[in-house]
C-alpha cells in the first residue's frame, strides 16, 4: 500500500492549487466558459457560433488554434470541425486566431496528474477533472505535449455540430420548414425539395439566434472525413514556396535584427566594441539588450555581417563550464534531500534486494538540441497602444504576458498573428528570442524589428534536453524478471521551463522519471525513483520530454535483466505486460516483425516497448553488423492512439518519430566547454540523414478508450529499440547516448 | 559593389551588391522569393537549393555575383503555371510536415532526375537516398520525399 501513500503526497500541492482556484472564482467560475474571442470584431451579418466558427456573406473561416509546427495540426483541427458542420475542404479558410483563455487546453490536465495513463479509477479520474478546472481558470493555452487531438476531439466536432444545428434554424426562420426536416451537406442546409440555402446566404440571419448548445455527436459509422487520409491544407503551399513562414513574412517599413548573447551561459556582457560595425553599410544601430547585443540593419544579411565584426568581453558563465562537472552533479544527486518522489514502487523492493540485485548499471543521457531547420525569428512592432508580434509559438497567452512585461503594456494589448512554423520540437515553446525582438521593438518605437537568429546563435542558445543519468538494478529467477529498480537523476525541465514561461510547476516533476515509472507492466518489485539534480544548464521540453532518456534506461534495464534470465525478450515483455491495450501492442509488433524467424548471420533484433503521453508504442529495431559499422536495416513502430483521425499523417508522425529518435540517439549531444556549447551547427549535431534512414513500417492500433496524440510517443523506444537489437547482434551493450561515441554507423 | 543581372524565373534582374552578397541573400532579401529558405547558412541543410543555368546548387554558398549572367530558376519559378509533376509528387505523396526543406528537396530532386535521365542511369530509390545526402529534413521519416521523388521522376518523364 505504499504506493497510496505516496500518491496522496504527490497530489497535496496540485489539490491544493485546485483548491485555491475553487475558492478565489467558485464553482461557477470553474463552470463558465470563457468569451467567445471572435465576438468582440465581429462584423454587421456575421455570424460565430463558438470560437471556432466564423460564417459571414462571403466565406466561412474555421479557428484552429492549437499551432502547426509541421505536424498537420492545422488540417487536422480543420478536419474535426468540417467532421460535423458538414463543410468540405476547400470550402472554408483557416486561421489560427487571437490567443484567448477560449482555446484553454483541456488536455493539458491529464499530463498534470501522477496518475498513470491506464488508471481510469475514480480518484484518477476526479484529480483529472480538478486539473481541468484550474487549467481552464488559468486560460492555459498551448501546443506540446501531443495533447492537441486530445484537447480537439470532441471540442471541435461539438463546435461544428453546434454551428450546424444554428445555421439549421436559421433555414427553418428564413423557409419556415421545421428543422427536423432540414439536413446539411457542402456547407449548405437543404430543404426536402431539394433547395439548398448556403452557409454564407444564413450567416446574417445565424446571426440574430442564440447558437444551440445541446448537440449529439455522430456516431463513428457516419464520418467522412475522420479516419480517412487527407490532404494537408498546406501541402500546395509549402511545395510550391508560397507558404510564409516567421521567417519569410515582410511588414512595411521593417529592419531587420540579429542578436549575440553571451554564449558563456548565463553569463554578462562586460563591454563590447562595436565600431567597425557601425560603419557597415546598411547598419541602422547596434544596441545593448540583456547579456548581449542586437545589430539593426536594412537586410538580415548586412546584421549577421556585422555581428561578425563585434569584439566582446563576456562575463563568465554561471552554470557549471566543464561537461564533466554537470555530469558530477548528477552522479551526486542520488541522495535522499533530493528525492523528487518514488513514482513508482510495485511490491517491496526491499525485500526483493536484501541480498544483494543479480543485475546493476548505470545509463546515461546527452543534453540535446531541438535545432527546428527554420532559425528562430520574431518580428516585432512597439507603439504606444499596442504591441504586434509575428512569429510562430506554442504558447500564445504567456507570449503576450512576457513582451507586455518588457514594454509596459498590458497583455490584451499585445496582438500576436500566429505563423506557420518551420519545425520546433520544443524550442518554439521558449520565449527568449521573442523577448529579444521585443526589447529591441521597443527602443526603436514606431519600426517593425525583425529579428532573426543565426543558426550558431540558434545552436549556443537553445534550451536542450535535460543530461540524466540512471542506475538500475534488477533480479531474475527461473529464467523470469522478478524486480526491476530503477533510480533517476536529472534536472527538472518543467522547472527550468517554467520559471522562464511565467508558468510556474509546484511539486514533483512527472516527466523526470517519464518512460520508465509509467509502463503498464506487472512486475512483483518494480520501483521508479527520481531524483531532482540542481539545474545545470537551463532546459526544456524536447520532443517527448522525460522519456527518451528515462525511457531508453527502463527499457535497456529490463532488456538486460531479460537476458539474464535467459528470456527471449518478445516474449517477456508481453508475459510482463499487465495492460489488454499494450499487449496486443507488442503481440502486434512480434507478428509484423516475425520476431523469432532467423536473420542469419552479424545481424540482430530487438524490440522495446515505452509509453509516454498515455501511447503505449512497441519498436522492433533489425541491425546488420558490416564491416564499416552497424546498418539499420528495418524498424517496425506499432502503437495506440485510440482513433486515428488522419492515418497517411500519423504514419508520417510516426515515422518522423521513429527517425527523431534514432539519429538523435545515435549522432547527437550538445557538451559545454567554458560554459559554452561545444556544437554550433548540424554538422556537429547530425541527427539522421537519408542515407542513414531505414525502412520503418508503422501499425496504428485503435483499442485504446481515450483518443491520444502522436507526435512525440514514437521517439523514446527508438533508441533501447536500437541498443537491443546491436547487443543482439555484437554482444556490446550501449548503456549511454549518443551511441556513436562508442560504435560506428555505416 | 558589383552589378549583377541575371534572369530569375524567367525575368531579367539587374542589381548592385556588395561583392560578398550571397545569392540566397540576393534572392530571399532584394528579390522578396522567399520560397528559398536558409536553415543552417553553411551549406549542411540544402533548404536553400535552387537551379543555376539547370543545375541545383546550395544558394548559400554561391556570390550573387558569380550567378552574373546565369539563368536562375527558384521553387516559385519550378511551374509553368500549375504544379511542376515534382509539386505534384510531393502533394500526392504527402511528402512534407513543417515542409521549411521542401523547396530545396524538390529543387535538388528535379536536377536529379534530369541528371539520370540524361545520362540514362536508373534512378533507384538508393540513388535517391544517397542523392540527397546534403538535404536535411529535422520532421519526416524520410519515406514520403522519397516516395515522392520516384513518382515526380516517373511523372517528370513520362510528362
Amino acid at each position: 500500500m505504499g504506493r497510496v501513500a505516496k500518491i496522496a503526497r504527490r497530489t497535496f500541492l496540485i489539490g491544493s492549487a485546485a483548491i485555491a482556484g475553487g475558492v478565489a472564482f467558485g464553482v461557477y467560475a470553474v463552470k463558465k466558459d470563457p468569451d467567445n474571442p471572435l465576438s468582440a470584431d465581429l462584423s454587421d451579418g456575421s455570424a460565430t457560433f463558438n470560437p471556432w466558427v466564423l460564417v459571414d456573406s462571403e466565406k466561412m473561416t474555421l479557428i484552429t488554434p492549437h499551432g502547426d509546427k509541421g505536424q498537420g495540426v492545422m488540417s487536422s483541427q480543420a478536419a474535426l470541425i468540417a467532421e460535423e458542420l458538414d463543410i468540405e475542404f476547400g470550402q472554408f479558410e483557416t486561421s489560427f486566431g487571437k490567443p484567448s483563455p477560449a482555446y484553454w487546453n483541456r488536455a493539458f490536465a491529464e499530463e498534470g496528474v501522477p496518475f498513470m495513463a491506464t488508471d481510469h479509477g475514480f480518484t484518477a479520474e476526479t484529480m483529472r477533472s480538478i486539473m481541468g478546472g484550474v487549467v481552464k481558470l488559468l486560460g492555459v493555452q498551448g501546443t506540446g505535449g501531443s495533447t492537441s487531438m486530445a484537447d480537439s476531439f470532441d471540442k471541435l466536432r461539438t463546435a461544428g455540430a453546434t454551428a450546424r444545428e444554428t445555421l439549421k434554424l436559421a433555414a427553418s426562420q428564413k423557409s419556415g420548414v421545421p428543422v427536423g426536416q432540414l439536413k446539411t451537406a457542402n456547407g449548405a442546409v437543404q430543404l426536402p425539395d431539394g433547395t439548398e440555402l448556403k452557409y454564407t446566404e444564413l450567416a446574417s440571419l445565424a446571426a440574430t439566434i442564440e447558437p444551440v448548445k445541446d448537440v449529439k455527436l455522430r456516431d463513428e459509422s457516419q464520418w467522412r472525413l475522420i479516419g480517412k487520409s487527407m490532404e494537408r491544407l498546406d501541402i500546395i503551399d509549402k511545395s510550391t514556396g508560397t507558404l510564409p513562414y516567421g521567417i519569410d513574412i515582410s511588414v512595411e517599413g521593417m529592419l531587420h535584427a540579429t542578436v549575440c548573447v553571451n554564449p558563456k551561459k548565463g553569463g554578462s556582457l562586460n563591454g563590447f566594441d562595436a565600431s567597425e560595425a557601425k560603419q557597415m553599410r546598411g547598419v541602422k544601430d547596434v544596441i545593448e539588450i540583456t547579456d548581449g547585443v542586437a545589430v539593426v540593419a536594412d537586410n538580415t544579411w548586412r546584421a549577421f555581417n556585422a555581428m561578425r565584426t563585434i569584439s566582446f568581453d563576456w562575463g563568465n558563465a554561471t552554470i557549471p563550464p566543464e561537461q564533466e562537472e554537470h555530469w558530477a552533479t548528477l552522479s551526486d544527486s542520488f541522495k535522499e534531500e533530493l528525492l523528487d518522489s518514488t513514482w513508482r514502487d510495485d511490491g517491496d523492493a526491499e525485500e526483493a534486494f536484501k541480498e544483494g540485485a543479480s543485475f546493476s548499471a548505470e545509463y546515461r543521457s546527452p543534453y540535446v538540441a531541438h535545432a527546428p531547420l527554420e532559425p528562430l525569428n520574431a518580428i516585432v512592432l512597439v507603439t504606444d497602444d499596442q504591441v504586434e508580434v509575428w512569429t510562430g509559438h506554442q504558447l500564445q497567452r504567456q507570449l503576450q504576458v512576457l513582451v507586455a512585461a518588457i514594454t509596459g503594456h498590458e497583455q490584451d494589448q499585445v496582438i500576436l498573428h500566429n505563423q506557420f512554423m518551420g519545425g520546433s520540437f520544443g524550442h518554439r515553446l521558449e520565449f527568449e528570442h521573442v523577448k529579444q525582438a521585443a526589447e529591441i521593438a521597443n527602443k526603436m518605437r514606431g519600426t517593425p524589428i525583425k529579428m532573426t537568429y543565426s543558426r550558431e546563435e540558434d545552436f549556443a542558445h537553445d534550451f536542450p534536453r535535460h543530461i540524466s543519468m540512471g542506475r538500475g538494478q534488477g533480479m531474475v529467477k527461473d529464467g523470469k524478471v522478478t524486480a526491476i529498480d530503477l533510480s533517476l537523476a536529472a534536472p527538472s525541465v518543467m522547472a527550468s521551463q517554467g520559471g522562464r514561461a511565467n508558468l510556474p510547476f509546484p511539486g514533483p516533476d512527472s516527466q523526470l522519471a517519464a518512460g520508465a515509472w509509467n509502463n503498464p507492466y506487472n512486475i512483483d518489485t518494480y520501483r521508479m525513483t527520481a531524483y531532482r539534480a540542481p539545474e545545470l544548464a537551463p532546459t526544456s521540453s524536447w520532443r517527448a520530454v522525460g522519456a527518451p532518456a528515462a525511457g531508453f534506461f527502463f527499457d535497456s534495464l529490463l532488456d538486460e535483466l531479460i537476458h539474464e534470465a535467459g528470456a527471449d525478450p518478445m516474449e517477456e515483455r508481453i508475459r510482463l505486460m499487465g495492460h489488454d491495450v499494450s499487449r496486443k501492442v507488442l503481440e502486434t509488433a512480434a507478428e509484423l516483425s516475425n520476431w523469432g524467424s532467423d536473420l542469419g548471420p552479424n545481424r540482430g533484433r530487438g524490440v522495446a516497448f515505452v509509453e509516454s503521453f498515455g501511447v503505449p508504442v512497441a519498436e522492433v529495431v533489425e541491425v546488420t553488423n558490416t564491416d564499416s559499422g552497424i546498418k539499420i536495416d528495418k524498424v517496425w513502430c506499432v502503437c495506440d492512439v485510440g482513433t486515428i483521425v488522419d492515418p497517411i499523417n500519423f504514419e508520417n508522425l510516426v515515422q518522423g518519430g521513429v527517425v527523431f529518435g534514432l539519429g538523435h540517439a545515435i549522432n547527437s549531444e550538445i557538451t559545454y566547454s567554458d560554459g559554452k556549447a561545444d556544437q554550433s551547427n548540424y554538422h556537429m549535431h547530425e541527427a539522421m540523414r537519408m542515407y542513414q534512414c531505414p525502412d520503418i513500417i508503422v501499425k496504428g492500433l485503435e483499442n485504446g478508450t481515450k483518443i491520444r496524440g502522436i507526435g512525440e510517443p514514437p521517439v523514446p523506444p527508438a533508441a533501447p529499440a536500437l541498443a537491443n537489437a546491436i547487443f543482439a547482434a555484437t554482444g556490446t551493450r550501449l548503456r549511454e547516448m549518443p551511441f556513436n561515441k562508442f560504435i560506428d554507423f555505416v | 559593389m558589383t552589378e549583377i543581372s541575371m534572369v530569375v524565373n524567367g525575368k531579367s534582374v539587374k542589381a548592385d551588391v556588395a561583392d560578398n552578397t550571397l545569392l540566397v541573400d540576393y534572392i530571399r532579401e532584394s528579390l522578396r522569393l522567399t520560397g528559398t529558405h536558409v536553415g543552417c547558412d553553411t551549406s549542411q541543410c540544402g533548404a536553400c537549393v535552387v537551379h543555376v543555368d539547370g543545375k541545383a546548387v546550395k544558394s548559400c554558398t554561391m556570390l550573387a555575383a558569380s550567378a552574373q549572367g546565369s539563368d536562375v530558376t527558384t521553387i516559385e519559378g519550378l511551374a509553368n503555371g500549375d504544379l511542376h509533376p515534382m509539386q505534384a509528387a510531393f502533394k500526392e505523396n504527402h511528402g512534407l510536415q513543417c515542409g521549411f526543406c521542401t523547396p530545396g528537396m524538390i529543387m535538388s530532386a528535379t536536377d536529379m532526375v534530369a541528371r539520370y535521365n540524361a545520362s540514362g542511369k536508373e534512378l533507384t530509390e538508393e540513388a535517391i537516398r544517397d542523392e540527397l545526402e546534403g538535404n536535411i529534413c529535422r520532421c519526416t521519416g524520410y519515406h514520403n520525399i522519397v516516395k515522392a521523388i520516384a513518382d515526380g521522376a516517373s511523372k517528370m518523364t513520362n510528362a
